[in-house]
Order: structure tokens, then C-alpha cells, then sequence
């Protein structure tokens, strides 16, 4: 395991940000760490990137304690966090040069890793331009290469594409992508399920201060359910009637009934076949596969139902 | 992997770490021409304001050009300290702080490379003022000696003034917190001896004006530059200079180590 929590806790005062969290990641993998606002995501990247201390716990990163020898950590990995950390007055190749140089490489090997970068990226055009002219994309896709200088062997990003628009996203999950194949372990935290579903190995729904669920993108699906057939009415004597038929569960108000389905087309062959002999009119058939979304929603409702149990 | 045998740490990789965040802040501030502008212009148009508007009615005993200008020069480096805290405080609240942290270096290099160009900064702005007052009718006559003792004391009250700016920048929530809290480096001056001799402001100024570090300070360099009496301003300049550079060099060192602190 690259990354090795066990029993992370921190606390400001009263307030507890993270109650007993353990993670493990796997070396080479994307590792996504989802959640609402305010549930720790952010906390618990600034743990494992030496820049918050934790209360307890054990936590080891590229295989060295964050509290005992932070300089090893900060050695093996990189972190690009919720705001682009750029220099807006320097130009791209300024901002990737005196990184290379805070890295220590020597001032002709500085220049030749930012031209490196600067060509992956796709910013040799916009590199002598200052960071204020750039895009919002470009801006990140530059903190990224910043945070490549030094080839680390774990990358965190904090919320790598909020505030981007789709495109710019899209490019980013390319070149997030792209490290993933050369090797690089990636740790992440996203609001947006698409974003883990995309990219991720592992994700870890983090909801209070704790892991609520974890799993592939598939096995946290399988946990909602499978597919289902939505099937709409004109009205709710239709409905009805077509629930009493086929069985599945009936919202009169909706006019609408919700069938199981192995999200075949012969299966809505059959159901439509069947309606037809009944003479019952459907207005709209719609099939529906979990997403990550529906994993968010069971499991944020069934801990506000256990509040309310409490 | 290439960079793996690279070694971090040691006081060649601090001085070259130091140097690397010293010509970033140097580019930085070179290149926000609009502040800039304002720390050298407004000193300037105080200056022209003063000598060309009020200082037909303020007494000095000397040609009111000459006494000014060590005053506009105290002002400038306020408002040039004004601008390293905000620029300290820019890196403490947008995350360069946290890239920083997250590498292997020394984070104090932050620190330095700000003092160090607020030290470059100011350098320019006093050649500006003293150019700019010598072409309207400043007439130095120190000799060589007086011009270097005034460069080592100004230089001395620079960087005492920088750090303390550096301080504030670290303790700054906001850029424009920051630009709060400098107020009173910008204000000082004009309760001291810098525009009018203390002797014809009220009782309670006049114990403030004699008693705080910048009427020796300016006392000092104008006795240097322009023969004026320096008496005991000169030590008790020097004192409270350094005494000044020692409690804002701890204290800057303090706040930013607790607000760094995990």
C-alpha cells in the first residue's frame, strides 16, 4: 500500500472533521475520495500532504510516517489543491522553472523538465504569456505540471475540475488519465460522481467524518439495486392497472410505474407486448441503470434516517 | 526515476532555495506596475503638495524642500512595506503557501524572498524621491561619509520595516486585511517630525511625535544630508532601528511559524 491510514482522527476543538477513517491505497492506482462539502475530504488530503497534523491515527505515505518524517513525504509526492497555486504575474515557463529550481535540479535541467511539461500540457504556445491571460483550463492543466516537476510517485489532488467548464474537464481527465498509465498513484477528491466513476479504481464515500461506503464504481451500483424500467401513464387508472399486470411498484401521483429489469430489450419487448394485449396506453418508457448518484442519495438518506431514529 | 538522488536540505539548497524566492518576489513586484506606481507616486505627490502648498506657511527654519524630503522618503517606505504585507498575505490565503509546504524545502524562503525585494523595492523609490526633489531646488550638501551613513540607516529601517510587514502579512486573512493593518506604518509619519517640527503641534502629539522611532530616524538623515543638527537623534535613531528589526524579525519568525504551524 502506498498510501496506509489507519484510525485517522482530527478535531478542531469541538468540532470533529475526522472520526476514525482508514484508507488503503495500492500503488498505480486512483484512488477517489467522495463527499459533500464539508465531510473531510480536504482535511484528510492536507493530512496525508504534511501540511495538517493529525490527532491520531497511523499515517504512512510512499511508506514514511506524515508526523515523523515529513521531509521523506514531501520528497515522494505532490499536491495540487482546490485553487490553482500559480504565480499570475510570472509566465507558465517562470512559474514550471522556479519550481524545478525550488526541486533543486540545477538551472539547465529546470528549464529543459518545464519545456518537457510545457509540451505535454500544451501550453509551449501560451509559455511565455503571463498566467493572468490564461483560461481557467490552462491555469490548471499548469498547477498540474507544477506538481509533476519532480516525477512524484503519489499525486493528490484536491477537486482537480470544480469551476471548469466541460470542456477544460474533459482534458484534464485525459492528462489525469495519462499519468495514471505511466505508473503515478493518484489520490483525489471530487463532488462529482461522473468524475469518480470516471476515473477511479477505488471510491471511498466520506460523510461525517467517516467512510460510509467504499468499493469499485460497479459493486457501490450492485448495492442500490440494478436496472430498472420506468414506465409514465396518462393516467392513474392506467397505472394502476398496469401495476396489478406486471407488478413493480405504482406512484399515483406520477402516473408512473417502476419495474426491476435485467435492461435487455426483449424484457421491454414483453412488458410493452403485454400492456398492448391488456389495451393499456403507456405515454413513455424510460430505462434507468444506478449511478454513482443514486449510491450518494441511498446512503446520505439512510444517515439522515438513522438521525432521526437516534 | 531521475530526481530520486536528488538530496534536499543542507544551507547550500536554504541559500539557493532563498535565491530562487528572491527573484520570483523581485519579478512579482516589478511587474505590478499599478502598485508600484502608487507607492512611489503618492509619496511624490505628498511631497509636491507639501513644498508647493502648505510649506510657504510652515516655519522650519530652512528652505522647506530640504526639510521635507527625509520625511517623504519615511513615507514611501511605509506605503512599500504596506505592499509586501498584502503580498505576503496574497501567498498565505491563495495556496502557494500550501504548494510550498508540500515540497522539500524550507518554507521560510517565502519570507526572505519578499523582505529582500522589499528591501530592492525601496531602493529605487528613494533614488525616485531624492531625484525627483533635487530637480525641485533639494540641495544636499553631505560629503560621501554622510550619504553612506544615511544609506546604512535608512537600509537598516527598510528591512525592520519589512519584516514587520512580513508579520502582518502572515497573520492576514485577506489581502485587503493586510492593507488594514499596515495602516498605522502609513499614518506614523505624519505624527513625527517628518512635514512640521513637533514643537508646533499640541502637548499629548508632541510626546508622541519626540518619542516614536521615526523622528530620529528622519532627524538623523537630515542632519546628514542637509547639515541640520543631529544631537542624540543619531544613537537613539540607530537603537530604536535595530531595536525594531530584532522584535519584527521575531515576531515575523513567530506568526508565521504559528500560522504554518499543523
Amino acid at each position: 500500500m502506498i498510501v496506509d491510514v489507519q484510525g485517522l482522527r482530527k478535531a478542531y476543538r469541538d468540532n470533529v472533521v475526522l472520526d476514525g477513517v482508514d484508507l488503503h491505497v495500492p500503488e498505480g492506482s486512483v484512488y477517489a475520495l467522495l463527499g459533500p462539502n464539508g465531510a473531510g475530504k480536504t482535511t484528510t488530503i492536507r493530512i496525508l500532504t504534511t501540511l495538517t497534523r493529525p490527532d491520531a491515527g497511523q499515517v504512512l505515505v510512499a511508506g514514511h510516517d506524515v508526523v515523523r518524517e515529513p521531509a521523506k513525504v514531501r520528497a515522494r509526492i505532490s499536491l495540487t489543491g482546490q485553487y490553482a497555486a500559480v504565480d499570475n504575474e510570472q509566465t507558465g515557463r517562470e512559474n514550471l522553472v522556479m519550481i524545478g529550481r525550488l526541486m533543486h535540479l540545477g538551472p539547465a535541467a529546470a528549464r529543459r523538465r518545464a519545456m518537457q511539461l510545457l509540451e505535454r500540457f500544451d501550453l509551449v504556445e501560451a509559455m511565455n504569456r503571463r498566467v493572468s491571460a490564461y483560461s481557467g483550463g490552462m491555469r490548471r492543466r499548469l498547477d498540474l505540471a507544477m506538481s509533476l516537476v519532480a516525477e512524484p510517485r503519489v499525486i493528490f489532488l484536491d477537486e482537480p475540475t470544480t469551476g471548469l467548464d466541460p470542456a477544460s474537464r474533459t482534458t484534464m481527465w485525459d492528462a489525469i488519465s495519462d499519468l495514471v498509465r505511466a505508473g503515478t498513484t493518484i489520490v483525489l477528491t471530487t463532488q462529482y460522481l461522473e468524475e469518480a466513476d470516471k476515473l477511479a479504481d477505488w471510491i471511498v464515500l466520506i460523510d461525517n467524518g467517516r467512510v460510509s461506503l467504499s468499493g469499485t464504481a460497479d459493486s457501490l451500483k450492485a448495492q442500490v439495486g440494478g436496472e430498472r424500467l420506468e414506465l409514465t401513464f396518462d393516467d392513474e387508472g392506467s397505472a394502476l392497472r398496469a401495476g396489478e399486470l406486471l407488478g413493480g411498484t405504482v406512484d399515483r401521483e406520477r402516473r408512473l410505474l417502476d419495474l426491476p429489469s435485467d435492461g435487455s430489450a426483449a424484457h421491454v419487448h414483453t412488458v410493452l407486448n403485454n400492456l398492448y394485449a391488456a389495451r393499456v396506453p403507456v405515454a413513455r418508457v424510460s430505462a434507468h441503470r444506478p449511478t454513482l448518484d443514486d449510491v450518494f442519495m441511498t446512503a446520505t438518506k439512510n444517515r439522515t434516517l438513522e438521525r432521526a431514529n437516534a | 526515476m531521475t530526481t530520486t538522488a536528488i538530496r534536499h536540505g543542507g544551507l547550500g539548497n536554504a541559500i539557493s532555495d532563498a535565491l530562487t524566492m528572491i527573484g520570483r518576489s523581485i519579478r512579482l513586484s516589478r511587474r505590478d506596475v499599478e502598485t508600484l506606481m502608487m507607492a512611489i507616486l503618492l509619496p511624490l505627490l505628498m511631497m509636491s503638495l507639501f513644498v508647493y502648498v502648505f510649506g510657504g506657511a510652515i516655519n522650519t527654519g530652512v528652505e522647506y524642500i530640504n526639510y521635507v524630503v527625509p520625511g517623504t522618503i519615511l513615507l514611501c517606505v511605509g506605503y512599500g512595506a504596506a505592499s509586501t504585507a498584502m503580498a505576503v498575505a496574497d501567498d498565505m490565503n491563495n495556496g502557494m503557501i500550501d504548494r510550498l509546504r508540500s515540497m522539500p524545502i524550507s518554507s521560510f524562503a517565502l519570507l526572505t524572498g519578499h523582505v529582500v525585494a522589499s528591501m530592492a523595492k525601496n531602493a529605487l523609490s528613494t533614488a525616485i524621491v531624492i531625484g525627483t526633489a533635487i530637480a525641485m531646488g533639494f540641495r544636499p550638501n553631505g560629503s560621501v561619509v554622510d550619504w553612506l551613513l544615511t544609506a546604512g540607516l535608512l537600509a537598516l529601517y527598510v528591512l525592520a520595516l519589512s519584516w514587520l510587514a512580513a508579520g502582518l502579512g502572515a497573520v492576514a486573512r485577506s489581502v485587503q486585511a493586510a492593507s488594514g493593518l499596515s495602516f498605522f506604518m502609513l499614518f506614523l509619519p505624519y505624527l513625527s517630525s517628518a512635514f512640521v517640527p513637533p514643537g508646533t503641534m499640541p502637548a499629548f502629539l508632541r510626546v508622541i511625535s519626540e518619542n516614536q522611532p521615526i523622528t530620529p530616524v528622519i532627524e538623523t538623515t537630515r542632519g546628514l544630508l542637509t547639515g541640520t543638527p543631529i544631537g542624540d537623534n543619531g544613537w537613539t535613531a540607530l537603537v530604536w532601528t535595530a531595536g525594531l528589526l530584532l522584535f519584527s524579525f521575531i515576531l515575523a519568525t513567530a506568526l508565521y511559524r504559528r500560522r504554518i504551524s499543523r
